[in-house]
């Protein structure tokens, strides 16, 4: 087989394989799992999780160990650089944190099975995949792969009215949105001849220098500019960053909580992470044309984000809208146009899956069976019950506030940095004083944990399962390391923006 | 180590215990706070005795660095302008602890380790010398107070605290956005660097960007202290918060918005500040009228008290922003008298809420017959608040006055018009709540509440008698701080009194 595939003297080289390691550890452990089920039905239902989690682990020491074998792969399809790796860690750490969450949800509701996991698996890979491609075609298939699991994922409940409806929605604008992208990737091969990024940085940078065998102009302006603007869309889509957010309040509202934990964190930094990739290396001479554009989309998801979320009572729909308003933070970062701003932005994604993924940690422990306990009012005199299980929380919402000594504060200050180095002032006051907004319905929580007498579903609470407890603790210890250490990240969230070129 | 370092690390360090240490018994955990509350205390002291006075300098300083990008240090240190509120800090902290000792009676543990957690903020805030870490600070400090008025706090509290949390933080992210601003440009936030960039011209700021900077500071300022238009959370925080809380609230934290204008506004900013001088001024003269007048007319002691105590921060932010040797130091001196006789009337106000459920002055008649002791220290503290010689708000306001009419003798004028009206609303206010016939039995005070009160009063009269514990080192870092806003100041030339109080720009055009 192999010899058909490589003709003689083609074998990808033994680095290519390590540099796609991580890939194959993933979706090579999705496919045994799959096979599994049908041999064991149900008999290790939690084994399943232990397996993946050992996957996702195995995943990451590989993406470590690709740091010191950094480069291309596959003839230039893939490029595995400092970028890559944070990413790969980071989705991959954001999946080890969903499956820990979604022990307990999985056996309250009876519905343990291979799939689950599996799924999450597939997508991890295809984020995997996503970060380090170095090919708008890459780039594709690693955002197919990751999103087909996803919209699985969302409608796993099958029997879940909402669940269907979050599904349905979810694939059709997905794919809609998808569209949009691939056609902006067409029309970027009919301008510039390839689909490589770094081909296309170079074409659009000098316009004289390159002249590939098929194109022998210069890649019409004009057509570049479309090409930009539809991967925009594509890419907007995908962070739910507004005008293009539309979709995000339903979908997040009726997937299972872990998976809506695992989607507004994993799948959205992959993304984010070949939008800075495509913008700043492949059009980072349009800057000037495409920061307009960035620019009203952070301002409006901010806006749209914090108001809409003002007046949210189920908290899984309030996180959704506080979503948004995150992806208009970082997209301020993106308008910055600049390594730090890219730095920034990175460091901001994993604050923001420290804080998020906890806050749903304990959103699924006091959903109860059918998840139908979502209300702010579900919240009610939790402080009393469970001192810890609020006082991490507290710990959570102080970060999504952006308070000091947590990593949302400092993620916050990086980017408003860079910004305002960039000049963006009117950009940074009116973020700034949306995270002012955004603090009054973040502390709404705090105000039912801590102010209220506690409520029926508060009062027959369990005590947290261990996983659970793993997975708010994991991310609390996180959030304190970025704010308390912020340095060490960030030095190399800068080093590797250096270098995406 | 530094003796500051430790003075910061023991309410911290029981903070920490306490949240840690298993659940005791009502009384350990109450004596425990104030052990640690007690020698945070005596620390200080030891540390106002240890200050080098006449030296105008950052003394106890310790400069380390915390992260590198973006260059951030721990940058902590004393000077005239800190020294005396940190000591009034660690004076109130036990107090409160006093106070709260019974009439607290749900979650007794969160409270007490919050009122240590607050302390250690406070401190912070007043001692850091590094803007990221001052800003943390500054944010901690909402913390506690949030859950002290959202947990323990009456009436509408929920609102009360919502509405105080978000005004003081929509001001603090504009002063957020200067710190970001100035961190980009200078390349750290070690206040001391930051300030030599200043100064040298290093950080050569156009006059639109130092007027943003310095509106942007100056607003998250304005709102801790309750400016007149940016004060309308202060009601309903002040009277919903428990009593030990709103003594902290009035009596340290609102210390926070005048001390930062004179730590960071006047010599990051001097030209700007000077350019808002007049119109600031005016907003403090209608600050002190409004808070007057609307205290004339309140039915509640608590509110009363509440509005009278930002009518008397006014006068700091006059004394600030007339630029007068005089009127700065009178204002530092002011932010310490404030700090004492306010915190004194709102412990007296507890007492009085912990007998009564009530605080509306039409329930009380008469409390003179019933708790003559009670009746003579609320007395002295109505007597300092109105100014009267001997005791300590009187050195203050004298000073601030003094400063005022150098500047511009009209604002001292309508100024001295708050002092006349806080002697009619204050002893208005006692005359129908202690004289009259008295109507129900009230117990006088107990032993706990004398060791609240004593030191208190000892304080005001000792800040009456003797300045000259307080004003040298005050007035040294004064007269520096008047040179750094000069610093930017176009050269001014004085004519001759023929022209009145014009002055010519001579800036070499």
């Amino acid at each position: 087989m192999a010899a058909e595939l490589f003709p003689a003297g083609t074998m990808p080289p033994a680095e290519d394989i390590l540099r796609i390691l991580p890939e194959i550890i993933l979706a090579g452990t999705a496919t045994v799992l799959m096979v599994m089920v049908p041999l064991l039905k149900n008999r290790l239902s939690s084994m399943y999780g232990h397996i993946s989690i050992v996957a996702m682990l195995a995943a990451m020491a590989a993406a470590l160990y690709d740091l010191n074998i950094t480069g291309l792969a596959f003839s230039n399809l893939l490029i595995v650089d400092g970028f890559a790796v944070f990413f790969r860690v980071l989705v991959l750490a954001v999946g080890v944190v969903s499956v820990l969450s979604s022990y307990r949800f999985l056996s309250r509701d009876q519905v343990e099975t291979g799939e689950y996991h599996a799924l999450l698996l597939f997508s991890l890979s295809g984020q995997c995949l996503m970060v380090a491609s170095n090919s708008l075609i890459m780039v594709f298939i690693g955002l197919e792969i990751s999103s087909i699991a996803t919209y699985i994922l969302c409608g796993y409940l099958r029997d879940d009215k909402r669940a269907n409806e979050s599904a349905l929605k979810y694939f059709l604008l997905g794919s809609f949105a998808t569209a949009f992208f691939l056609y902006g990737v067409a029309i970027i091969y009919g301008a510039t001849g390839s689909t490589n990024i770094l081909d296309i940085h170079k074409a659009t940078t000098n316009w004289t220098f390159y002249t590939p065998l098929t194109v022998t102009h210069n890649p019409p302006p004009a057509m570049v500019g479309i090409a930009m603007a539809l991967m925009f869309v594509g890419l907007a889509f995908k962070i739910s960053g507004a005008p293009f957010q539309i979709w995000a309040p339903d979908v997040y509202q009726g997937a299972p909580t872990p998976v809506t934990a695992f989607m507004s964190t994993a799948p959205k930094a992959a993304a984010f992470a070949i939008f800075i990739r495509i913008f700043m290396t492949a059009f980072a001479s349009q800057s000037g044309t495409w920061e307009p554009m960035v620019w009203l989309s952070a301002l409006l998801s901010m806006t749209i984000g914090n108001f809409a979320a003002l007046m949210q009572n189920n908290v899984k729909r309030m996180m959704a809208y506080s979503s948004i308003a995150h992806a208009g933070y970082v997209l301020v970062a993106l308008a910055a146009r600049s390594e730090i701003g890219t730095a920034s932005a990175m460091f901001y994604l994993a604050a923001y899956a420290c804080m998020n993924l906890g806050v749903f940690a304990v959103v699924v422990h006091l959903s109860g069976k059918g998840e139908h306990h979502l209300s702010l009012d579900d919240f009610s005199g939790l402080a009393q019950r469970q001192p810890v299980t609020a006082g991490l929380l507290t710990i959570l919402i102080l970060s999504l506030v952006g308070v000091p000594l947590t990593g949302g504060f400092f993620g916050k200050f990086y980017i408003f940095k860079a910004a305002l180095q960039s000049n963006l002032i009117w950009l940074t006051i009116l973020g700034l004083l949306n995270s002012a907004v955004a603090a009054y319905y973040y502390l709404r929580l705090v105000v039912f944990m801590y102010m209220r007498e506690p409520g029926e579903v508060t009062r027959d609470l369990q005590p947290l399962p261990l996983t659970l407890r793993a997975a708010l603790v994991l991310p609390v210890i996180g959030t304190f390391a970025l704010g308390i250490f912020p340095g060490a990240l960030i030095k190399f969230a800068n080093q590797s923006a250096l270098l995406i070129r | 180590m530094n003796p500051l370092d430790i003075l910061l690390l023991v309410p911290l360090a029981g903070f920490l215990l306490m949240l840690v240490l298993p659940k005791a018994g009502t009384g350990p955990i109450r004596v425990f706070a104030l052990i640690i509350s007690v020698v945070a205390f005596l620390m200080s002291l030891g540390i106002a005795i240890g200050y080098k006075s006449g030296v105008p300098g950052q003394q106890f300083v310790t400069d380390l660095i915390w992260i590198q990008n973006p260059n951030i240090h721990y940058h902590v240190g004393l000077d005239g302008l800190s020294l005396w509120l940190v000591v009034l800090t660690t004076f109130l902290t036990p107090i409160g602890i006093l106070l709260s000792w019974q009439s607290v009676r749900k979650d007794i543990k969160p409270f007490f380790a919050l009122l240590l957690l607050l302390e250690f903020a406070l401190i912070g805030v007043f001692s850091a010398l590094d803007l990221v870490i001052y800003y943390g600070f500054w944010e901690l400090t909402l913390l506690p107070m949030y859950l002290f008025i959202g947990v323990w706090g009456s009436g509408s509290r929920s609102a009360a605290t919502m509405k105080f949390f978000l005004y003081t933080f929509a001001g603090s992210v504009l002063m957020l956005a200067g710190i970001i601003f100035l961190a980009g440009r200078v390349g750290t936030t070690n206040y001391s660097a930051v300030l030599d960039a200043v100064n040298s011209g290093k950080l050569a700021l156009s006059a639109t960007e130092e007027l943003l900077l310095f509106l942007g500071f100056f607003t998250a300022f304005a709102i801790k202290l309750a400016l007149f238009p940016l004060h309308t959370w202060l009601p309903s925080a002040y009277a919903s918060a428990p009593a030990a809380a709103t003594m902290m609230l009035a009596a340290v934290m609102a210390k926070m918005g005048t001390y930062s204008i004179m730590r960071f506004c006047l010599p990051l900013f001097p030209s700007a500040a000077r350019r808002c001088a007049n119109f600031i001024i005016v907003l403090a003269i209608v600050t002190i009228l409004y808070g007057a007048l609307v205290a004339l007319v309140q039915p509640n002691i608590k509110r009363l008290v509440a509005y009278s105590s930002m009518s008397h921060i006014g006068f700091v932010v006059l004394g600030i922003f007339s630029f007068t040797q005089l009127g700065l130091d009178g204002a530092v001196y002011q932010m310490l008298c404030h700090g004492v006789t306010t915190g004194c009337l709102f412990v007296l106000i507890g007492f009085l809420s912990h007998r009564r459920p009530t605080l509306d002055i039409a329930d009380y008649s008469g409390v003179a017959t019933a708790a003559p002791w009670f009746s003579t220290a609320f007395l002295i503290a109505t007597l300092a608040s109105i100014g009267l010689p001997l005791l300590n708000n009187f050195v203050g306001e004298f000073l601030i006055l003094q400063g005022a009419a150098q500047a511009y003798f009209p604002y001292a004028v309508w100024a001295a018009l708050g002092v006349i009206l806080s002697a009619c609303y204050m002893l208005w206010m006692y005359q129908r709540v202690f004289y009259g016939e008295s109507r129900e039995r009230l117990p006088d005070m107990n032993l706990r509440e004398w060791f609240c009160v004593v030191p208190l009063i000892a304080a005001m009269f000792w800040m009456g008698i003797g300045t000259q514990t307080f004003l040298p080192v005050i007035s040294a870092t004064n007269a520096k701080l008047l040179e750094q806003s000069r610093a930017n100041e176009p050269f001014r030339v004085q004519l001759g009194t023929q022209f009145g109080n014009q002055e010519l720009v001579a800036n070499g055009r």
